[in-house]
């Protein structure tokens, strides 16, 4: 890549005032950095994972509403966790993760459980059980 | 308390807190010096383990392993630390930066405030250096940024404690042994040798054959996955070869770079012409790059795109098994 061929895209870095450094050859073949605000391949494909996260959000979402699974497992998309991710976080074992997906289970879970969830969440018991965090 | 510490940004957190700190203690190495000489070139494909929901996909060495790498290839001690209790990783930060002594710190970048909402993920492999502490306020220099940035006590914690894969658990690390004079010539050798190595590896998810059963996985995905979810893995090998760090084309412009570098330091006139190589190839990483986006960006892609961008894949293979070749020959 040219230094004077480094890309200067619009993306989601420019917005938050940030730059990136990139290598690139100059006028005389010798390398050198340069600044990029961004690419349109990769703000693309950063803006499709975004928008796939959104989506897992919007589903887990539902099927909360629906009784289909706990709150918890929205809690767990909102933070963009998966069950490995969650499970180290509260400190139990990814079997019993899933199985506090059950709403049923869920229900019956001990507010010291309970605890460990909305800690990680940074939220409180009444939130964790009622899905009023954030949109 | 502040250290007189000098913020460079690079491309990459590992080689630039590397550097930075080495920088500090009056070595002058830069970020493509501590990328080659820690042989951080690689490629590698992992199926089964999977990141945000896509398959992982790597462009360069396993976290950490750079740094120890180039240490010990030109002679210098580091001193390591983990620990189980936050409150201790604490005092030992806060009694190396009383000595005067700017750090290392290996944290998640979930909780890294600084960053932009959109590039937080659970990774926990990021590097930056603290160089200084005034109240509760930490001093930040994260080699990825333009500019130093702070992170309250709290917030520091956080991310010296994050969990999920390869968690931090407050690592702490900083040179403490240099020898009289660097030698470079030597690590140099070493460090091309083991890329070479890693990248001609008969291993089939490793170097130059994982690109090619990369190239054969993305042939298969659109009918075995769908095109949703073939479109999500191709976005990803797109984010993990350019999203920060990589300074371009998956690392391989810093590799160039680093050739160039070399040719000078070993007078060695065919590392500069294997140097203009990689810059082309790196090239054809960026063309890749370009095409896989057009897949991803019209949703009702047809097979066919896939069929091309993993072609544009197996001639990199070929080409970097070429060169890898090459390269062994010029040291």
């Amino acid at each position: 890549m040219k230094k004077s061929e480094v890309p200067q895209d619009k993306s989601n870095l420019e917005s938050a005032n940030f730059r990136e450094l990139c290598y690139a050859v100059d006028e005389n073949g010798e390398y050198t950095t340069a600044h990029t605000t961004g690419w349109d391949p990769k703000t693309i494909a950063l803006d499709n994972a975004i928008e796939d996260i959104h989506q897992r959000i919007e589903d887990a979402k539902n099927r909360v509403q629906n009784n289909q699974t706990s709150p918890i497992e929205y809690y767990m998309e909102f933070h963009k966790m998966d069950l490995p991710i969650l499970a180290s976080y509260v400190g139990i074992w990814q079997w019993r993760v899933k199985r506090h997906f059950k709403p049923k289970v869920f229900h019956k879970l001990s507010n010291k459980i309970l605890q460990k969830y909305a800690d990680v969440f940074e939220i409180t018991i009444d939130q964790l059980k009622n899905l009023q965090h954030a949109n | 308390m502040q250290i007189n510490f000098t913020h460079h940004q690079s491309a990459h957190c590992e080689n630039g807190v590397v550097s930075n700190l080495m920088k500090h203690h009056g070595f002058n190495v830069s970020e493509p010096m501590v990328f080659g000489i820690g042989s951080g070139l690689l490629f590698c494909y992992i199926p089964f383990l999977k990141v945000n929901h896509a398959p992982a996909i790597t462009y360069r060495a396993m976290p950490g392993f750079i740094f120890k790498r180039f240490a010990k290839r030109v002679g210098i001690k580091i001193e390591r630390q983990k620990f189980k209790d936050p409150k201790k990783a604490k005092v030992v930060l806060d009694e190396n930066l009383n000595n005067n002594n700017p750090v290392g710190l290996q944290v998640g970048v979930y909780n890294l405030t600084y960053f932009p909402d959109e590039y937080r993920f659970h990774f926990n492999a990021h590097n930056l250096v603290v160089y200084g502490k005034e109240e509760e306020t930490y001093l930040i220099s994260d080699p990825v940024m333009e500019t130093v940035t702070t992170l309250t006590d709290k917030e520091l914690e956080k991310v010296r404690f994050a969990k999920g894969a390869l968690p931090p658990k407050g690592h702490i690390y900083y040179p403490t042994n240099f020898p009289k004079e660097l030698d470079l010539e030597k690590a140099i050798l070493k460090g091309i040798k083991h890329t070479c190595r890693d990248m001609l590896a008969p291993m089939p998810v490793l170097g130059v054959k994982g690109i090619r059963f990369t190239a054969k996985q993305i042939r298969k995905w659109p009918k075995k996955l769908g095109i949703k979810k073939a479109n999500h893995y191709l976005g990803q090998i797109v984010r993990m070869q350019e999203e920060i760090g990589t300074g371009g084309g998956g690392f391989r412009y810093i590799f160039a770079a680093f050739l160039q570098e070399s040719s000078k330091i070993l007078n060695n006139p065919k590392l500069a012409d294997l140097s203009k190589e990689m810059t082309q190839i790196g090239d054809l990483w960026r063309d890749f790059a370009v095409d896989a986006s057009r897949i991803y960006k019209n949703r009702g892609a047809k097979t066919d795109g896939y069929n091309e961008v993993a072609s544009q894949l197996e001639t990199i293979a070929d080409k970097e098994e070429v060169f890898f070749k090459a390269l062994k020959k010029a040291i």
